[in-house]
């Protein structure tokens, strides 16, 4: 029990080694850096936000029908 | 509205999900790069399909015991809003597959030859055709009980149907798609302890997100059943 414990979070560290950052990877650093990726978080929250809208509006109707049924 | 602090819960995540899902530090992958945060989008779709599936299959086989139509309605809303969280983690992984899979450096006919031969697309492609079939079943069948009837039994099938397709399958196959050992996401070993703060959420955002509509789809088809009892 305590070997498979020990062993489990030995491995848990391996994440350390196993995710060593290839820091040659491109990422869109200067993207973030000159604050656009606002922008496109901006536009998602504003998508969703008109989703749960019409959801909420769907839901109230449907309350509405219930009640008078 | 009813029983609101889940769809608060809901939306809640999902605000997060965005956020933190553009804004948060992820680990450098070569090939990836930033697209790598679409694992909290298209992964989450079929996670949130797979767990509807499930909902709508525990549905089906209380159909057949109890024979109470509400069992059959919402089993049958499960189901669909599982399609349509399927088809989007379709078309996404399609998305992502054009960053990712494809050699810029090939045909088009090319690229488009070695990507079909994707086992976890075939399987999913089945999958989804399976149920699919299912609406077409259900809804070509007039009589009401026989109708549910035959759905839930046809469910059952395409349930025990996603695991070669989806689960087994996928992962006995060589594929260039990601996750094929173990449970890919489900392992804790498996994903960077940065991607589990943001996916986990993420998950649960989304799958409540369908259940959401499901609730609404179901709801409406009560009112429906009502007033056809009543004429």
């Amino acid at each position: 029990m305590i070997k498979k414990l020990l062993l489990s979070v030995v491995f848990t560290f391996l994440i350390l080694f196993l995710f060593a950052q290839d820091s040659s990877a491109e990422m869109a650093d200067s993207f973030r850096s000159n604050g656009k990726i606002y922008v496109v978080v901006a536009v998602m929250l504003t998508i969703l936000a008109g989703i749960v809208f019409y959801l909420i509006r769907l839901d109230r109707k449907i309350s509405k029908l219930e009640k008078n049924s | 509205m009813k029983k609101a602090w889940w769809k608060i819960l809901c939306v809640v995540l999902l605000v997060y999900t965005i956020i933190g899902g553009l804004l948060m530090e992820v680990p450098r992958v070569r090939i990836l790069n930033e697209t790598i945060r679409n694992l909290y989008f298209h992964v989450c779709m079929w996670f949130a399909m797979m767990i509807l599936f499930t909902v709508s299959v525990v549905h089906a086989v209380r159909y057949l015991r109890s024979n109470q139509i509400k069992y059959d309605i919402l089993s049958r809303q499960y189901a669909v809003v599982g399609i349509v969280l399927g088809l989007l983690g379709y078309a996404t992984g399609l998305i992502w597959v054009s960053a990712t899979w494809v050699d810029p450096n090939n045909s088009a006919a090319a690229s488009f030859g070695a990507i079909a031969r994707e086992p976890k697309l075939i399987g999913s492609a089945i999958a989804l055709l399976i149920y699919a079939a299912y609406l077409v079943l259900r809804d070509s069948i007039q009589d009401v009980d026989k109708k549910a009837r035959i759905a839930a039994v046809y469910n059952i099938f395409a349930f025990a149907f996603l695991f070669p397709s989806i689960w087994i399958i996928p992962r006995l196959l060589p594929s260039l798609h990601p996750g094929g050992e173990g449970n890919p996401a489900l392992n804790y070993n498996d994903m960077d302890a940065r991607m589990r703060v943001v996916f986990y959420p993420a998950v649960l955002g989304w799958t409540l997100l369908g259940i959401w509509i499901v609730s609404l789809k179901v709801r409406i088809a009560y009112l429906n059943e009502k007033k056809f009892s009543q004429l």
